[in-house]
Order: structure tokens, then C-alpha cells, then sequence
């Protein structure tokens, strides 16, 4: 009763940790960004004080927003409030892992693009249609890899919820397995996808052409923006997360001690801050592409993720 | 009290059924005698049908939760072949089903009704009597023991379906579609004669008890199991068989295309169900690996034709297509489970298809409802011409956004949960012996996951374009609010949606009975951890909480409001961003055809596109063009490739048949002496 308990804390404070550390997951990413393009960096918390200053500031609503146009930063935080609570971070065994399995990660990550693609829509401009339309189209593209390469994970596990096939890798061992490999490849290229990186989206501009993500919250202002923009980044930390967790969870906590909370709080925060640099260097050496390129760089992680799906029944059940 | 419940006592779930489909009966009879201006009057019909519709899903809930197999027989039919009726858990569910949907129409009806009540020049009472005839055929089709009431009240619910959607026969368009849906309905019934006719073969007789004892060979099995699934998939609307659908359902009145969509392609589904589990028994995975096949087809064609709509409800019925191969996803996962001697993951595909049956019936009936009240007022049915809806039908925009998020497979709603446990039954076939199917079934998964992230953009489209932005035509501009009745019986199915996906543990606990009498088996695993947590094979291995999500979304919500809202200066209103230019109308919104045209270029093969642009230029040293025409039009594959090509050979086939009919009489006579020497000959 009172390790369920302590669990259940645990759990509360790793997700509050969670969404806390999501601003500075990005600008860590800007920071080394700035650098790597010989600029001058913003301070790392820089996206804290663009929030604070965004919840402190008046609103402008559309003329024509209904009740969906300001429901949807609630119910897009909520969703990935939902997911990051459900993702270990630095301690595997927690009970609100059990909420949601990887599906319903997926489908909170869509029922939050179902409503900002409304909300989009909703004010009747032609930036808020196109942004919804392509962001669509992209997501389309983007769920049957991603779920793909999360089938293959789970097979190997034989579960989807999250903290057991973690739990699977770690005892596992170092093993290479060319199934996870080309699992990884294809949740990387769907992570860039999902979360507006170069090349599909590029999260710097404003350039009306080239917009998807952008081009759907145009009209948000204020506390709602917050809201809408710490979503965003709790979604790449969700990835990010994954990513590491999933594929190197070594040094992530098994039991409760301080000791190996303390450990699996930095380890991971140092995993974090490689995959940003990674995340750098890849936005570096590449442009964004045209719009319908993005459906063979999808079709490509979908490739990927089936080949992991196949290499997993040919070569690591056989026999 | 206690003579009460003596009186209970001697009611049985099956009393219940008769009372069900006598008050049907009654609402057809009242529908027709009653013709009078006077609108109390006019509610007697459907107030009927309402209880029709309670006490039918009090019987099947009856015979579903307290797992009764109540049998009996009628008075009626031949006189060697009484009609049998037979109550059991199966039925029980499809009742729950049929009930839900007829209650929420009998809400709905009148006022909805009313309109076409006016327009008939004194024949009002039709409508009603037809809605009675179709619902009665449902009824007793579920209730059939034997085959030949089976196919009586079959053949019934495609007369009244046929006469509902010929309705509005004004239309030339409505009355092809409706020969097409009557066309259909006699192939595919024949098609279930003759898998009936194989099961009776061996069997010895009609009636369903007889035909389960049938000693059937593996081969005469798969006959009788192609058979029953060409048949029954005809009416269920499986690709390619499915051009009638999209063609009759969205002609019919709203309430009745409701009632299509929800309930009579479920019948589809009951009689495949029925056959094969039930009257055949044992399935075998080769069909179980066809049927999942042709779901993935259907699943994956129907929501991509459903994207190229813009008529709502004609993109409604296309994604009843989508929603039927769900359905055939899962029972085929089902049969291979079973057959390679995986029982729990057998049931789990059996839930999960049934589960969605169910969850399709709610979520689509909404939104025809839906659909029905934008049409009642702005008599509007064209994608194109709607918009900001929202404003003016605020109650029905929001019924409307809950069936949305229901079948776009969002958490909370019920949608979800059924594809989840799809989901979850082909991630395990990592068990089975068989390589190819183990490639296989996750492919066909990923292909769902397309199917339903394609459908939330579908639904992203239908929802945005036609209640959100700004009205694209006058009288939608002015549209009212629906009345209470209908907002009633959208509002009685959207909570039921609600209902069924944040407790699907309880769902899934009701259904044991069901899979208990049809193979023998019930998921052990699915709630042991309370009804908080849906574990359907194992904690281990998979789980998911509903009602933890919707608490924590109204936490978002109220915390949100406590700490944002609260001190806050009240939002300012102002023009959206226009880029400077100002003026923005709504003819610059996204239409309906734009926002599907990058996932038309994505999947370009899948319809055929004709596209066309005229350019009229003006004259003078520099042209510069004046007017600009775009056409577009997407048409089915199936269509072209399936029913135009072998509609032609019929009619060449009797052409050449018809040589022989030369008018005169001499030939004919001639025709009669041969035919009866022919047949001398034959018999001597």
C-alpha cells in the first residue's frame, strides 16, 4: 500500500518534471542551434520567459472563433499532459503507465491535431484551411510508420504498454537486433514529421508558403498560444523521450531509491541533450522540401518500419 | 409486490421481443390510418415506434446480461414449417442495437418527418408505414430460427429499405438508386438461399437447430461460408460489392439513412456472424484470412472515396464502407485465432468486430441525425455551400462534433476503444505458427492505422467545412436551431457513445454471454483489474483507462480556467489576420474539394480524376484571363470496372437471348411442343 502510494507521487511529480523540462528541451535545441549557424544564442531559458510573458498577456480572439477555437489549447495540453504522463522518464515501474499503452499515445497525439486542425478551420481563413489540410495529409502519412515500428517493438516485447517493453529491452540486455534498427530509423523520420522539423515543417518561419503547423494556430494569441506553444514542446520531449528511453533505457530507475532516481534523472536528461544536438545537426544539413516530397520521405520511414517488421518475423523468431 | 413480480416472473425476454415487434406493427398501422393535420395525432406513429424501440432493447439486453436462449414458435408459415423464433445472446446484442437506433429515431421522427408529411399531398401515413416495415423486418430477422422466416423478414427490410429510399421518387437520380439497393438486395439474398440451401442439404431440414447438426465436409463448409459471406457482404456494403451503398443511403430521409447505415448493414454482419459461428461452427484461418483481407480493402477504399465527397452524407455512407471492413478485420482475425487453437485472442477479434458494430451503429446513426437536422434547415446537403454552423446550430454542431471524434478513433470515445482492441488483436500474432501470417496481419494493422488517421482528416474536412468558418450560402447564413425532439435523439446516442468509451469493461463483461454460446470462450483477463482498467489480454501486455483520461482532460479544463481564465481581462475580438489586404470572405476559405486535394494527389490511383480547366482570356496586346472554370470529378473503380462492365453483359446476354421472342404466336407454339418433347424424352 504504501509503495503503491509512493508510486502514485512518483508518477505525479516525474510527469510535473516532465512537462517543467519540455521549454528547456528547446532551448537547449535553439541554443546549439544558434551556435552551430555562428549566431548569437538566446539564454537556455529563454522559451520559460516567452511563456510567461505569452499567459501574461491580453488575448485577441477572432471575429468569427466559436467555443471549439478556445476549448482546443485545453484539450491539445490535456492530451499531451495525458501522453507525458504515461512515459517513463527517469523511473520504469509507475503506475500511470497503465493509462495508456502506446496506441493511445498516438491517439492522444491525434485527438490533439484533431482539434487544432478544427481550430484551424474554424476561423474561415485560407491560412488556417491550408495549415489543416497538409498538417493532415502529413499525419496520414506519419501514424501507419509510426504505429509500424511500434508493432515491432511491441512484438519483440509481446506488450504496448510502455514501462514492460522497456522493462524488456533493459533485461535484454545489449542485444543487436537489425528489427530495432530500422525501427529506430523510422520513429526518428516520424518524430521529425510529427513534431514540424526540417524538412517537412520548419518551426522558424513565418514564411506563408511553407507553413503547416504555424499556419493552423496563426490566430492564437495570448494564454492560449502558451498553451499551444508548451504543448508543442512537450510533444518533442515525448519523442525525444521515447527515442532514448526505448532504444538505450540504461541508467533509467527500476526502484525508488534516491540514488537511482538521482541516476536516471541525469542519464536521461544527458540523452536528451545528445538527441537535441542530433536533432541540430540533422535540421543543419538539410532544407525543408516541398510539400509533396514529404509523402515519399513518410512513404520512406513506412519502408523502413516494414522492414523492421519482417526482419523481426524472418530472422528473430524463426526457429 | 410480490404479484408484481409474479407477473414478472411469467414474462419472459421473449414476450418482451413480441411486444417489440407488435408495437412496430401497430406504429405501421397507426402511420397509415391516422392522416390528419392535427400534430399530436401525428406523433402517435412514432411514439410507437419509440416503444418498439425500448422494449426491443430491453429484450435483447435481457437476453444478452442474463444469457437466456429463449425458443418458440409462431402460428404462421407454411403449415410443415411453422415459424420459428429464437431469443439468444447473439440476437440479444443485435436487439440492444437495432433498439437504441429506433428509440433515438422515434426522437427524432416527428418533427423531422413532418416536412415530408406536408409535401406528400395526403399520403403521409406512408413514410411511417414503410419505417415500420423496414424496422419490422429487422426485427424478425434477428429473431428468425430457420431459415425460411430468416429470409421473409430479409427480403422484407429490403422492400421497406426499397421503398424508403425511392421516398422521394421526384428525383430520377433517387429512383436509380433505389433499383440499384433492390437490385443488390435480391443477388446478394439469393446468393444467402443458396448458402442456407447447402446447410439445409446436410442438415435435413430448415430450421436452425437442424442446420448446426449438419455433418459438413470441409469443402461443402467453405462453400456454405463463401456463400453466406458474398450474400451477406452485399447487404453489409464489403468492397467490391459496396457501389449500391453510397448511392442508396444518402437519398432516403435522414432518420432512414440512420437507420441504413446503423442498423441494416449490421444485419450484414449478424447473418455473416450467425452462419458461420453459429449454424457452420467451426471456422477454419484460410477464411479468416480472406475475410481480413477484404476488410483491409474496404477499410482502406472506403475512408479514401469518403475524402473525395462533398455531398455529407453521401461521405457518410462511403465511410460506413471503411467501418464495415473494421468490422471484417476483426472477425477475420477472430477465424485465424481460433482455428490455430488461440482461444482468448479469437474472442478478443470477436469483441472487438462486435464492439465496433456496435460503436459504428451509435457514432454513424449521430451523425446522419446530424447530417438530417444541417439538411432539415438550410435543405442544404452539399459540402460546398456550408459553413459556421456552429453559430447558428450550436446544440447539433456539438451532437455532430462527438460522432465526429467517436468515428475518427479519438480517446475518449467509443471509436477508440474498438479499434484499440483491433489493435491489440493483430499485435498478437506474433503467436502463430505460420510466417506469412504473421508478416501479414501487422501489415493489414498499419493499413488501419492509415484507414483511421485518414478518416480523422476526413472528418477534420466535413466538420471544419461544414460548421466552422463562415457560412458559404445564404440560407445557411440563417439557419436555425433544430427543436428539442431531435436534438433528443441526437443527444440519447451521442451520451450512449460517451457511455460505451469510457467504460468498455462493462461493455465487454455484458458480451460474455454472447461469446460463451458462440465459441465457447470469454476474455478472463479483460477486467480483473477493475472496471477502471481495460487489460483485455493482460496487464502485461496492454492496458488502457478511459475513465482516468476524461478526468484528466476536465482536470486540464478546470485548471486551466481556475489559473488562466480567472483575473484575466476578458478576450478583445478583432478581424482575423488578412495579410494587410482586408476584406476577407468566405469564398477564400478552404472549400471542401481543396482541403482533400493534397491526400487526392497522395493516392492519385485509387479513383479515377477527371480534371479540367477552361480558360476564357480576354483580348487586346496582353490576355489575361477573365474567367476560370475547374471540373473535377472522382469516380469509383468498382463502379466502372465491376458493375457498368457486367451490367452491359446482362443486357448484351439478353439481347441475344431475346432473338428468340419473335412475337409471332406459330413460334411459340413450336417453342412448347419441343420443350414438351424435350421434357417426354427426358422422363422416359
Amino acid at each position: 500500500m504504501d509503495h503503491q502510494l509512493t508510486a502514485w507521487i512518483l508518477a505525479g511529480v516525474q510527469t510535473l518534471v516532465f512537462i517543467a523540462a519540455a521549454p528547456l528541451l528547446a532551448g537547449w535545441v535553439k541554443r546549439v542551434k544558434c551556435h552551430m549557424q555562428n549566431r548569437a544564442a538566446p539564454v537556455l531559458w529563454q522559451p520559460y520567459r516567452d511563456l510567461a510573458k505569452l499567459m501574461r498577456k491580453d488575448m485577441v480572439l477572432a471575429a468569427n472563433a466559436s467555443w471549439l477555437f478556445r476549448a482546443t489549447p485545453y484539450i491539445v495540453f490535456g492530451a499531451m499532459l495525458l501522453a507525458a504522463a504515461a512515459i517513463p522518464l527517469f523511473v520504469v515501474q509507475l503506475p500511470t503507465a497503465a493509462i495508456a499503452d502506446v496506441i493511445v499515445i498516438v491517439g492522444f497525439f491525434a485527438l490533439a491535431r484533431f482539434f487544432t486542425a478544427l481550430a484551424g478551420l474554424d476561423i474561415g481563413t485560407a491560412f488556417g484551411g491550408m495549415g489543416a489540410s497538409r498538417e493532415m495529409m502529413v499525419a496520414a502519412l506519419a501514424e501507419p510508420a509510426m504505429l509500424m515500428a511500434v508493432f515491432t517493438l511491441s512484438t519483440t516485447a509481446n506488450s504496448t504498454n510502455l514501462a514492460t517493453a522497456i522493462d524488456y529491452v533493459l533485461q535484454a540486455g545489449l542485444v543487436l537486433r537489425p528489427s530495432f534498427l530500422f525501427a529506430l530509423l523510422a520513429l526518428a523520420v516520424v518524430a521529425v514529421a510529427e513534431t514540424g522539423r526540417v524538412p517537412v515543417d520548419n518551426p522558424a518561419t513565418h514564411l506563408e508558403l511553407t507553413m503547416l503547423h504555424e499556419a493552423m494556430i496563426l490566430e492564437y494569441s495570448g494564454r492560449h498560444l502558451a498553451l499551444i506553444e508548451w504543448a508543442g514542446q512537450i510533444k518533442l520531449m515525448i519523442y525525444a523521450v521515447l527515442i532514448a528511453n526505448i532504444f538505450w533505457p540504461w541508467g533509467i530507475a527500476s526502484d525508488f531509491t534516491l540514488g537511482a532516481l538521482a541516476i536516471g534523472a541525469f542519464v536521461v536528461a544527458a540523452k536528451l541533450a545528445l538527441l537535441g544536438v542530433a536533432l541540430v545537426v540533422w535540421e543543419a544539413v538539410l532544407a525543408k522540401m516541398r510539400l509533396f516530397r514529404v509523402p515519399q520521405f513518410l512513404g520512406f520511414a513506412f519502408l523502413l518500419s516494414l522492414l523492421g517488421m519482417l526482419t523481426h518475423v524472418v530472422l528473430e523468431t524463426g526457429g | 409486490m410480490l404479484i408484481s413480480l409474479r407477473a414478472l416472473s411469467l414474462v419472459t425476454a421473449l414476450d418482451l421481443a413480441y411486444v417489440a415487434v407488435l408495437a412496430a406493427v401497430l406504429s405501421g398501422v397507426a402511420a397509415l390510418a391516422v392522416n390528419t393535420r392535427r400534430r399530436y395525432v401525428q406523433r402517435i406513429p412514432f411514439l410507437l415506434l419509440g416503444v418498439s424501440g425500448v422494449a426491443t432493447v430491453a429484450a435483447g439486453g435481457w437476453a444478452l446480461l442474463g444469457d437466456v436462449i429463449a425458443t418458440g414458435q409462431l402460428p404462421l408459415g407454411l403449415p410443415w414449417l411453422k415459424w420459428h423464433v429464437r431469443l439468444d445472446p447473439l440476437s440479444g446484442f443485435f436487439f440492444v442495437l437495432l433498439g437504441t437506433l429506433v428509440a433515438a429515431v422515434a426522437l427524432y421522427g416527428p418533427r423531422y418527418a413532418r416536412e415530408f408529411a406536408r409535401a406528400s399531398r395526403g399520403f403521409g401515413g406512408t413514410l411511417g408505414a414503410f419505417t415500420a416495415v423496414f424496422v419490422l423486418g429487422m426485427q424478425m430477422l434477428l429473431l428468425a430460427d430457420d431459415a425460411f422466416t430468416f429470409m421473409i423478414f430479409w427480403e422484407l427490410m429490403s422492400v421497406g429499405g426499397y421503398l424508403l429510399v425511392v421516398y422521394q421518387h421526384e428525383h430520377s437520380a433517387n429512383r436509380q438508386a433505389a433499383f440499384l439497393f433492390l437490385l443488390l438486395a435480391h443477388v446478394g439474398a439469393l446468393v444467402i438461399l443458396v448458402s442456407f440451401g447447402v446447410l439445409a442439404a446436410f442438415g435435413g431440414g430448415f430450421t436452425f437447430d437442424e442446420m448446426r447438426a449438419a455433418p459438413l465436409t470441409p469443402l461443402w463448409a467453405t462453400l456454405a461460408f463463401a456463400f453466406a459471406l458474398a450474400g451477406f457482404g452485399t447487404k453489409a456494403g464489403i468492397v467490391p460489392l459496396h457501389a449500391w451503398l453510397p448511392e442508396a443511403h444518402p437519398v432516403a430521409p435522414s432518420h432512414i439513412s440512420a437507420l441504413m447505415s446503423g442498423a441494416m448493414i449490421k444485419m450484414g454482419i449478424y447473418g455473416m456472424v450467425r452462419v458461420t459461428y453459429d449454424l457452420i461452427g467451426t471456422v477454419r484461418w484460410e477464411w479468416g484470412v480472406v475475410v481480413l483481407l477484404l476488410g483491409t480493402a474496404s477499410a482502406l477504399l472506403g475512408v479514401l472515396y469518403a475524402l473525395m465527397q462533398h455531398d455529407l452524407k453521401r461521405l457518410l455512407a462511403y465511410h460506413s464502407i471503411e467501418n464495415i471492413g473494421i468490422i471484417l478485420m476483426g472477425l477475420g482475425l477472430s477465424m485465424i485465432f481460433l482455428d490455430t487453437g488461440h482461444e482468448v485472442l479469437g474472442t478478443l477479434g470477436l469483441v472487438a468486430a462486435l464492439y465496433h458494430t456496435l460503436n459504428h451503429a451509435l457514432f454513424k446513426g449521430l451523425l446522419f441525425l446530424g447530417a438530417g437536422a444541417v439538411l432539415h434547415r438550410t435543405h442544404e446537403h452539399d459540402l460546398e455551400h456550408m459553413g459556421g454552423l456552429i453559430h447558428r446550430m450550436p446544440v447539433t454542431a456539438f451532437m455532430f462534433l462527438v460522432g465526429c471524434v467517436a468515428i475518427s478513433a479519438l480517446p475518449p470515445l467509443n471509436g477508440f476503444v474498438s479499434e484499440w482492441l483491433t489493435f491489440q488483436t493483430a499485435l498478437q500474432a506474433a503467436s502463430l505458427e505460420n510466417g506469412v501470417l504473421r508478416a501479414i496481419i501487422p501489415i493489414t494493422a498499419a493499413l488501419l492505422a492509415l484507414a483511421a488517421a485518414l478518416t480523422a482528416a476526413c472528418f477534420v474536412k466535413a466538420y471544419g467545412v461544414a460548421f466552422l468558418g463562415r457560412p458559404r450560402s445564404r440560407h445557411v447564413a440563417r439557419a436555425r436551431e433544430v427543436g428539442p425532439g431531435m436534438l433528443a435523439g441526437m443527444g440519447l446516442l451521442a451520451f450512449v457513445c460517451l457511455l460505451l468509451g469510457v467504460l468498455p469493461t462493462l461493455v465487454i463483461e455484458a458480451m460474455a454471454p454472447l461469446t460463451l454460446m458462440l465459441v465457447q470462450a470469454r476474455l478472463p483477463a479483460a477486467t480483473t483489474q477493475g472496471w477502471l482498467w481495460l487489460t483485455p489480454i493482460s496487464p502485461d501486455v496492454a492496458s488502457y483507462s478511459a475513465p482516468f483520461v476524461v478526468l484528466a482532460i476536465t482536470l486540464v479544463f478546470l485548471l486551466g480556467y481556475v489559473f488562466l481564465k480567472r483575473g484575466a481581462k476578458p478576450a478583445r475580438k478583432s478581424e482575423a489576420w488578412d495579410c494587410g489586404f482586408g476584406g476577407l470572405t468566405s469564398r477564400m476559405q478552404y472549400t471542401s474539394t481543396a482541403f482533400a486535394m493534397p491526400i487526392r494527389r497522395v493516392f492519385g490511383p485509387a479513383w479515377k480524376i477527371e480534371e479540367e480547366i477552361e480558360i476564357t482570356k480576354t483580348a487586346g496586346p496582353i490576355p489575361r484571363a477573365q474567367t476560370i472554370r475547374y471540373r473535377l470529378h472522382v469516380s469509383d473503380w468498382s463502379w466502372l470496372k465491376g458493375y457498368v462492365p457486367i451490367g452491359q453483359l446482362v443486357l448484351a446476354t439478353a439481347r441475344r437471348i431475346g432473338v428468340i421472342q419473335t412475337g409471332s404466336i406459330h413460334t411459340y407454339l413450336i417453342y412448347s411442343l419441343v420443350t414438351l418433347l424435350l421434357f417426354l424424352w427426358i422422363i422416359s
